[in-house]
């Protein structure tokens, strides 16, 4: 399939916009680098060269395609078909490594010979030290230092990797600043760094660059899901939305097929209206944050909220531009799930399926009670990653 | 060419004074959440030419951890965007120097561009710098609001910057150019370096319409003298912050800097 050429109302215009969202609001600091990178991502992208590298890495390297699994208990239980998308059994653990291979190549195209990298859960900090290690950059990894405690088990993966992890100790210590910190790191050093961004979010061309590199996951849902059903189209697409890039590459090849259903969950924390949430379509307003104008969690003044939820990787108050104007043109249905619930259906899936999911795609799974399901209906959950990261907060959760 | 027709103290100040104009930066609220007045009295008391007053913000992305710790201070202590334009109320009765605002774009935004503008134009701001603000969204939908209420839009250049856009920049500012000294967050360099000077001069050859003044990593008399031998003048911010952060006397404290900045200065 030739990504380069799909011409979708849902995707980016040359200025970097999805509907009104989006664009590249960065101190001139960062303009070069950025600019740099525009002019050149497709280009590269598309380049054979690349894409015969970037395929043979995923395959050789990160094991895909990674299965569509029939989940046959769960489907019992609902009544409808459901399939599981396994990025849980991709290298590192989760679907964060389809972007980080996508960018290192291109990093290497761009002369860059320096990583730097925010990380939230540590998925996509492990995914970037990993693919530095295989090429030999340095890394940085810019963590928030709350984060680093919650997720210690990536933090030594990320160090044994080589990587060197940088606690961000402001703000409320989680990805919003381990982003800002990895911004500043860029300012002060241009020219040989490259910023691996680990989802749908920051200036033109991150966002759509990201989504680029995580349609490789759609793609593979098509002709799966043909061989097993007949058809290329399910009724809906289901994933979990932090910043949004395992829900963007779940939704790409989807989003110009009106009768496909996508489903964005986001995190609902102790509830939409506890105070304490990260569901950033029901609480944000449009606002520019990291670069981009999006839906974001703000104070009336326009001063960014620390969001809050269970899940590192779901933590943090805005979305990616693409998925804004998903929401706001109601191509996709926004759902928030709680805490409680996502700790009960990534439990659920242990019994039933014998997978533990990452906290974040448990979050996913839990908004399939949600939906009013019919037997003939199709659904595709994103399972974005699997749980080993998250041992410790199930332990503390109990009730298994 | 100037691309507005815009005339006001900043514009004033550029044609009287040649060389070696002061700007001092300090975040609205800070150190405590009454006294931007205070310190904006001392500053044009001590004999700053031009006084630059942040608007705190929870992500301050190009600033260094001085100026994020007085935005986080200020902001702790109930600063607003509503408060401070209670605060300089009476501006203009107290101040006569050119002031310019300078914040992340989120909450001028949330504010709303143009009550924003107008507020400004209301209490006496000659300009702003919104160092999120691209180009692109500038000229597209707010420039007419800035002209409409005399607001110069003053843009930053960096070393990376390329000659063609600096051009661009040139073409897009007024008031004055911020010209920021190296690649870097602020407060994170001190003293100037061969690879700046040679920066400075390339782009002093490039004869731009617009006035600069370098910013960033500058301390000191000594490095304001430097800075200035390069353009109409510079910016000191972080180095303001610290002496605020651990003065016990404001008023005198502030003069006493400023004064020492521009010691032996026309
Ligand atoms: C397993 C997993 N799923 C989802 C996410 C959320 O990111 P995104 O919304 O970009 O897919 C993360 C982020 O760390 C993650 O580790």
């Amino acid at each position: 399939m030739n990504t380069e050429n799909i011409k979708s109302s849902f995707g980016v215009n040359e200025r970097g916009y999805y509907g009104q969202f989006g664009g590249s609001f960065i101190p001139e600091m960062l303009y070069p680098n950025v600019e740099e990178l525009r002019e050149r991502y497709l280009e590269i992208i598309y380049s054979p060269e690349f894409q015969q590298e970037y395929h043979q890495l995923l395959r050789d390297y990160v094991g895909r395609p990674t299965p569509l699994y029939p989940a046959k208990r769960l489907s019992e239980e609902f009544g409808a078909q459901i399939f599981l998308k396994r990025e849980d059994l991709c290298h590192t653990g989760a679907h964060k490594v389809n972007n980080t291979v996508g960018q290192i190549l291109l990093a290497k195209r761009l002369g860059k010979h320096k990583i730097i990298a925010e990380t939230g859960a540590g998925q996509h900090g492990v995914a970037t030290a990993t693919v530095c290690a295989l090429m030999g950059l340095e890394c940085i990894v810019y963590m928030g230092s709350h984060d680093m405690e919650r997720q210690k088990p990536n933090v030594e993966r990320m160090r044994i990797l080589g990587a060197e992890v940088r606690p961000a100790t402001s703000g409320s210590q989680t990805l919003k600043d381990a982003t800002n910190e990895a911004m500043r790191h860029w300012i002060n050093n241009p020219q040989e760094t490259h910023y691996i961004i680990g989802s749908v979010v920051g200036p033109h061309p991150y966002p759509d660059m990201v989504a680029r590199l995580q349609a490789i996951i759609s793609e593979e849902i098509r002709w799966q899901l043909k061989e097993k059903t007949g058809s290329e189209l399910p009724t809906h697409v289901v994933a979990c939305v932090g910043g949004g890039s395992n829900a963007a590459g779940a939704f790409y090849h989807y989003l110009d097929e009106p009768q496909v259903k996508l489903v964005a969950v986001e995190a609902a924390g102790k509830g939409v209206s506890s105070g304490q949430s990260a569901a950033t379509t029901a609480l944000g307003k449009p606002g520019v944050l990291h670069g981009s104008q999006t839906l974001l969690m703000q104070t009336e003044d326009g001063q960014v909220v620390e969001p809050y939820s269970i899940s590192a990787g779901l933590d943090y108050p805005g979305i990616g531009p693409m998925h804004a104007h998903l929401f706001h043109s109601k191509r996709a249905q926004f759902i928030a799930i709680t805490d409680a619930d996502a700790m009960d259906a990534g439990i659920h899936l242990a019994r039933k399926e014998g997978i533990i999911p990452a906290v974040e795609s448990a979050h996913a799974l839990a908004a399939l009670k949600e939906l009013p399901l019919q037997p003939s209906d199709v659904v595709v959950v994103n399972l974005s990653g699997r749980g080993d990261k998250d041992l410790e907060t199930y332990i503390r959760w109990g009730g298994y | 060419m100037p691309v507005t027709a815009i005339q006001n103290r900043l514009d004033t100040l550029f044609q009287e004074k040649a060389e070696n104009i002061l700007n001092v930066y300090f975040t609205a609220g800070y150190p405590s959440l009454n006294d931007t007045l205070p310190v904006l009295k001392a500053l044009e008391k001590g004999g700053a030419d031009i006084i630059e007053i942040g608007l705190p913000y929870s992500d301050p992305v190009a600033d260094g951890p001085t100026i994020q710790a007085s935005n986080q201070k200020a902001l702790d202590a109930g600063m607003t965007m509503k408060l401070l334009f209670e605060q300089l109320k009476d501006l203009r009765n107290e101040v006569s120097v050119p002031v310019v605002l300078m914040g992340y774009f989120n909450p001028v935004l949330q504010f709303g561009v143009e009550r924003f503008c107008q507020k400004c134009a209301e209490v006496g701001i000659d300009g702003l710098i919104l160092p999120d603000l691209p180009m692109y969204e500038y000229r597209e939908f707010y420039k007419p609001i800035f002209q409409q209420y005399g607001l110069h839009n003053i843009f930053l250049i960096s070393p990376q910057t390329s000659e063609a856009r600096v051009r661009e920049i040139d073409e897009n500012s007024s008031g004055f150019i911020y010209m920021v000294s190296s690649a870097s967050i602020t407060g994170a360099k001190k003293g100037i370096t061969e690879e700046q000077i040679r920066y400075f001069e390339r782009i002093n050859a490039m004869n731009l319409h617009n006035p600069r003044l370098i910013g960033f990593g500058i301390s000191d008399r000594e490095s304001f003298q430097l800075a200035s031998r390069y353009a109409k003048g510079a910016i000191i911010g972080s180095a303001f912050i610290n002496l605020l952060t651990g003065s016990q006397n404001l008023e005198h404290d502030i003069i006493q800097f400023v004064k020492s900045i521009k010691e032996n200065n026309k």
